[in-house]
């Protein structure tokens, strides 16, 4: 642990959302955090403003800063609004449409009205050249170079600013693709060149050129942001490196972000994911269910042992009621995250068969829910939550916007209790019931995909509509315990300072076990990790240890979808095929519960993930917030009651209201009962007691889960 | 639990969406743990709960309307055979009989009763598309079903969680890449167990004893919802007719009646051809299928495939007509003709919905049924025996119809929604190397909203060998027809890089050093193609998707070599046509 007085030990956290900018600031002895408005024409801006007014705050000058740590959405907004460069692709002759031809399916059976995602390279601006390398890794045709010359030029008058080249098995064979890059850089100065054998180097052409040509598309703004926000750091005075935070949950240089942009898609929510699995490991649980629940969308990620479900496949923009395939793909290391369309503003309704319908259409802040008197008329999820004194109208996000409780009846009577002939109470709590219950499937679902069980772990809820629903979702998933920590209106930023510098590394080559050749396995590793301990030594603190840890796709050879399957540490031998196949069958029948006997096995992709920590992180006891809940405990005490529905109850019944900041370490609370602070209110069901943890941290244990414990 | 009680409305509906989920959950570990490209890559499958009676609940959403109703019709032909009370728990069913099954033999549907507490409280099925059953392939010369390949009735598969080692040696014998599809039965049963369990989980959660009456909830109200979008459109018959290519220069005219009315919509396809002596033959399970996926995309799009809300569309065709076929008729491609039926549906429809339905699409698959080795392929057994043996069956498609305010899809699959599979995993599986797969260029039929375009695939071998290809197209003859003054897409064709021209239902060799050439077929247009907007006309033509002479030809569009639009000329052009 460093001391107090290292300037390493002083840390701010930025992370740039769609409307707000938080920042944390981050001593040994205290935490400061402040919101901004997101600028969304100079971002930097509102970085600059928040951090300066952070450190005002904390009475410290820039100077002092040992680290700074970023997160941003801007990659995925431009995406999302094809804000873009005008990027070209340049592939193999007779491939210019696969990235438009995606899949050739259809994401949703019954709409005959669908549309596709459009690609971010459009036809005009898609280029072939001859050259072909074949599954092997041989070449078919040599390279046009003189082609590759004259597009070049074709490029540049088209006023071309990022290009993606994508060549086919380029993940076996990337010389094409390089000898390509260097001809279009060399003739094209200032263009950036993404080469999907060092983006994506992955098998399946159309998941990989797409993700290429969405770095290529985000490159320029982000090269560009990047460099922008560097300057500006050093003229205000701070001498401290920045870090940025990406989807898989890693911390990495400006360099390699501005290299591999779109690694930094869906960073935000990565930081809130990394928050849990820290406070997992503060209190010692291993199996967390994380669930961030906002305005719009819910987002519920699995940790086991300190890692949380990592993948190599994602969606950005999903346009289609957040279906799959209705988005583009890209392949990065992302923690792995089931997003539903279920917040706080997704709309109800009753549909043909006279079921509740909730979201994934969302009211979003205009006109919001129908208690927000600005419009809306049909009720959201928080109209329900006012109907069933969950949410006190009067001090709404802390009383900046009054809720008009009696819109919410008439919006939830209008459009659920009318047509089901059900009063306001049980439409509400019809509303309700569905919106945790498809929040629940979703986390079902997602668990059989990943062979997790749901039992037996810890709901970790954080974003303003999480302490709201997590008892209730936890009832449904069989789950007795709940953290709801401090500070969890900025948890994605506190995140960022918990996370490790960490850099991954892919490569997709086929080896049936039967013929596993362990030097050239172990020589590609060795390659692999000098790729990744490079890109990590960039940030790291001089001398300080980088772990290895290396997977595998594996699958039946045969078989069309793999396995993650943990490798041992330190090189293979002769030997090591038994030890590969045990591993791999192990976690198969995890899965799917039998084995198939006779098939051999196949590894299909190589992953190693170099980490360390980042410098000064302190792997001390968190932070609470200063102030009365540090010290001890008594009686909690409550000035006020209110009319609550409690699900198990299946009526009112009066409840104590407790303000959080008046709550002290170690007191219990009977549920039912509701705790309210600014950003949020925790709902406490009558199966659950809660008790005040001296991190600041609200926990929710089931009764019957005490009572067993007292019987043991 | 109170089931009159206002709130029992909100639990069946938990419930009810819980079990929509179990079989979500069925599917995925399907999709997970098949070999078959089939499933893996492009979702050819299905599976769903069912209770005692042998109703399905709840069926995932998957790739293949082909099994909508033909895999629930399974589950009741098992219970008739085997009663539940002789079924234990840990016992699987297999069948793959045509007529109890989804239509062919390479369908296999596996059946698992789910016990609680040792009582039968519902049934599992799911269904497959395995690469090969023996036999001739599934455009291969048979002529009866018995030489279609391995035919599995109604038989015991797990015996109180023991496998049939008998019955799996018999199935791996007879099939040509035993390991994919003795896999792809592991992965059934396993997905069927999966779904088992969370069905009990979902029972102790809720405190079920049984799924009575859920049943009844979940029956009812799809029953009724399905009525209500029936009802709200015009009761009556409507007719419509569609030709289809049919076999060896026979062309065929489909023929169907639907009509509409209080209980429900009928169609009879009395007035279609008889059976042919080629696999294109259908069960009536599968005509079922494709006709009641047709009528709900348009009528009533959100109400979930049950026992119920299927029986609210009802198909008929006369026994021994190529939409009834019989038993022994050969069925291997029932396919071709049956995912044509959605498009004989929406012509009956228009009349009933104007603007309400797409134009034609290519609607039967262009799968890329490739394979080399000896006795697979014409050619010399010394050159042969050192060729690479293999098998393998790539997705694709051609146009969809333009619809109503919308283009088409290019190279998308309409009515069915399997996935492609990638090149490079095809070239990864199997020693061919495919030069070109792009968008074919005026394949989508011109209209104010254009047809989907079809693509162009060119396929070589990569061992200098000759290699086979097994056909099954339509669209070769009869292209799918425009809508509402919207014109025809482009007829398909396969053929040699060189030229010849290739059969497009039968097996056909490649000689080495050839290339094949497949182009697929574009859907049809939706609208006056002179309606569509000439700067969009233009851009089309940027884009390549449209010639500059079509352009002029069939838009009345003028574009420049920069392709903007050139006004005077259009609106001479376009003037000229209005005063014809």
């Amino acid at each position: 642990m460093p001391p107090a007085t290292s300037p390493e030990a002083i840390r701010l956290a930025v992370d740039i959302g769609g409307t707000f900018t938080d920042v944390v600031l981050e001593t040994p002895d205290a935490r400061y955090s402040t919101k901004v408005l997101t600028t969304k024409a100079a971002p930097e801006d509102g970085v600059l403003d928040g951090m300066l007014r952070a450190l005002k705050l904390a009475k410290m000058a820039p100077s002092a800063v040992g680290l700074i740590v970023h997160g941003t959405t801007l990659a995925t907004n431009a995406i999302i609004e094809r804000k873009g460069a005008r990027t070209a692709l340049v592939t193999t002759k007779g491939f210019r449409d696969s990235i438009e031809m995606a899949q050739e399916n259809r994401f949703e059976q019954y709409d005959i009205f669908i549309e596709k995602p459009e690609p971010l390279v459009p036809r005009t601006l898609r280029f072939t050249v001859p050259e072909r390398v074949d599954a092997k890794g041989a070449v078919r045709l040599a390279l046009d170079e003189n082609a590759v010359g004259e597009l070049a030029q074709t490029l540049k008058a088209q006023g071309v600013e990022a290009i993606a080249v994508g060549f086919l098995h380029s993940y076996a064979n990337p010389a094409h693709e390089r000898r390509a890059g260097e001809i279009l850089a060399a003739a094209l100065p200032g263009v950036r060149v993404s080469l999907s054998s060092e983006v994506c180097p992955e098998v399946r052409e159309y998941e990989r050129f797409s993700t290429t040509c969405a770095n290529a598309y985000v490159q320029p703004l982000m090269a560009r942001y990047l460099e922008n926000l560097r300057k500006r750091i050093a003229a205000a005075g701070f001498g401290c490196p920045v870090l940025l935070m990406t989807s898989g949950g890693g911390l990495t240089t400006l360099e390699t972000a501005a290299r591999f942009p779109i690694r930094l898609v869906e960073s935000g929510p990565a930081g809130g994911v990394i928050l849990s699995t820290w406070i997992a490991e503060r209190f010692g649980i291993d199996r967390i269910l994380s669930f961030d629940m906002g305005g719009t969308t819910a987002k519920i990620c699995i940790i086991d042992d300190g890692k949380p479900m990592a993948s190599r496949s994602f969606e950005v923009d999903r346009r289609y009621r957040f279906m799959k395939g209705s988005g583009l793909p890209v392949r990065i290391p992302v923690i792995e995250m089931v997003e539903i369309g279920a917040g706080g503003g997704s709309l109800a309704g009753v549909d043909e068969m006279k079921r509740i319908t909730v979201g994934p259409e969302s009211a979003g802040s205009d006109p919001g829910p129908a208690c927000y008197r600005l419009g809306g008329v049909r009720p959201a999820v928080t109209d329900a939550n006012v109907v069933l004194g969950r949410i006190d109208p009067d001090r709404f996000a802390g009383g900046s916007i009054t809720l008009d409780a009696g819109l919410s009846r008439g919006a939830v009577d209008a459009h659920v209790g009318a047509p089901l002939e059900l009063d306001t109470t049980l439409a509400a709590f019809g509303i309700s019931e569905v919106v945790e219950e498809n929040m629940a499937n979703a986390a079902r679902v997602h668990a059989v995909e990943r062979g997790a069980e749901l039992e037996g772990r810890t709901l970790i809820a954080f974003g303003g509509g999480a302490p709201l629903h997590a008892a209730r979702l936890a009832e449904k998933l069989g789950i007795a315990d709940v953290l709801i920590p401090a500070s969890a209106g900025v948890g994605s930023a506190v995140g960022f300072l918990r996370a490790p510098i960490a850099f991954e590394v892919v490569r997709s080559r086929f080896v049936r076990l039967a013929s596993f050749d362990a030097a050239s396995v172990n020589a590609m590793f060795a390659e692999m990790e000098k790729e990744a301990t490079d890109v990590v030594k960039l940030g790291a603190a001089p001398g300080a240890k980088i772990t290895i840890s290396r997977s595998a796709d594996m699958r039946y050879a045969g078989q069309g979808h793999e396995i993650l399957v943990e490798l041992p540490d330190g090189p293979f031998t002769a030997t090591s095929v038994a030890e590969l196949r045990k591993r791999f069958e192990a976690g198969y029948r995890t899965l799917f519960s039998r084995v198939v006997p006779g098939v051999d096995v196949e590894v299909t992709g190589w992953i190693l993930k170099a980490e360390t920590p980042a410098p000064g992180r302190s792997d001390q006891a968190d932070l609470g917030p200063p102030g009365p809940l540090m010290s001890g405990a008594g009686a909690p005490r409550s000035d006020e009651t209110r009319n609550l529905f409690d699900p198990m109850l299946r009526d009112y019944t009066s409840v104590p209201v407790y303000q959080r900041k008046t709550l002290k370490a170690g007191q219990v609370l009977q549920g039912p009962a509701v705790i309210a602070e600014d950003e949020t209110t925790t709902i406490i069901t009558s199966g659950f007691v809660a008790t005040l943890d001296p991190s600041g941290a609200i926990r929710l244990t089931a009764k019957s889960a005490v009572l067993q414990e007292a019987a043991q | 639990m109170r089931a009159n009680h206002p709130l029992s409305r909100i639990e069946y509906q938990v419930m009810w969406n819980r079990l929509i989920s179990v079989v979500e959950e069925q599917a995925q570990t399907l999709v997970r743990t098949a070999f078959g490209t089939a499933t893996r890559e492009a979702g050819d499958l299905s599976a769903g709960v069912y209770d005692t009676q042998g109703r399905m609940l709840a069926q995932a959403v998957t790739g293949t309307p082909g099994h909508v109703n033909s895999m629930a019709m399974s589950v009741g032909y098992v219970l008739d055979k085997v009663p539940l009370a002789k079924m234990n728990d840990g016992d699987a069913f297999i069948v793959n009989d045509p007529w109890q099954g989804t239509g062919h033999l390479n369908d296999i549907v596996i059946v698992t009763p789910t016990f609680r507490r040792g009582t039968a409280v519902g049934l599992f099925a799911c269904t497959l598309h395995v690469v090969d059953i023996g036999g001739r392939g599934i455009m291969g010369a048979a002529q009866q079903v018995y030489e279609e390949g391995l035919y599995l009735p109604i038989t015991k598969i797990v015996d109180r969680g023991e496998m049939n080692q008998w019955l799996i040696d018999i199935i791996a014998a007879n099939v040509r890449e035993p390991v994919q599809v003795i896999g792809d039965i592991y992965s059934e049963i396993s997905s069927n167990e999966v779904g088992g369990k969370r069905l009990v989980a979902m029972m102790d959660e809720f405190g079920l004893e049984h799924l009575d009456d859920l049943a009844k909830h979940i029956l009812d109200h799809s029953r009724e919802a399905s009525l209500a979008a029936i009802n709200r459109l015009p009761h009556g018959t409507y007719h419509n007719t569609m030709m289809v290519d049919g076999i060896n220069g026979k062309s065929m005219e489909i023929k169907a009646k639907l009509t509409i009315g209080p209980d429900g919509i009928d169609v009879d396809f009395a007035g279609s051809p008889g059976m042919v002596q080629l696999g294109i033959n259908v069960p009536l399970c599968y005509t079922e299928a494709y006709t009641s996926f047709g009528v709900k995309c348009i009528v009533a799009p959100h109400v979930p495939n049950n026992a119920a809300s299927l029986a609210t569309i009802r198909v008929t065709a006369p026994e021994g007509c190529i939409l009834n076929a019989k038993h022994p008729a050969p069925v291997a491609a029932r396919s071709i003709i049956g995912q044509m039926l959605p498009d004989v549906v929406f012509g009956c429809l228009q009349q009933a919905l104007p603007d309400g339905v797409p134009a034609e699409g290519t609607s039967c698959l262009w799968n890329v049924r490739l394979m080399g080795g000896m006795g697979r392929v014409d050619g010399d057994p010394a050159v042969l025996q050192k060729a690479t043996p293999f098998n393998v069956t790539s997705f694709h498609s051609g146009g969809t119809g333009a619809r109503p305010k919308l283009d088409g899809l290019s190279a998308t699959a309409f009515p069915s929604g399997v996935r492609n599979v990638p090149i490079e995993i095809t070239e990864t599986i199997a020693p061919v190397l495919v030069w070109s797969k792009e968008y074919r260029t005026d394949s989508g039929g011109a209209g104010e909203y254009r047809g989907g375009l079809g693509q162009i695939m060119e396929v070589e071998s990569a061992e200098d060998m000759p290699f086979g290809i097994s056909t099954s197209f339509d669209r070769v003859v009869y292209p799918p027809r425009g809508r509402a003054g919207g014109l025809a897409g482009m007829t398909g064709r396969v053929e040699l890089a060189s030229g010849k021209t290739l059969p497009p239902k039968a097996h056909s060799s490649i000689p080495v050093g050839e290339r094949l050439r497949v182009s697929m077929p574009g859907g049809g247009g939706y609208g006056d193609p002179r309606k569509r907007p000439a700067a969009k006309v233009a851009d089309d033509v940027a884009r390549g998707l449209v010639s500059v002479e079509k352009a002029r030809e069939l838009y009345g569009v003028a574009v420049t070599a920069d392709f903007a639009v050139d006004e005077p000329e259009t609106a001479k052009l376009r003037m000229a046509v209005a005063a014809e």
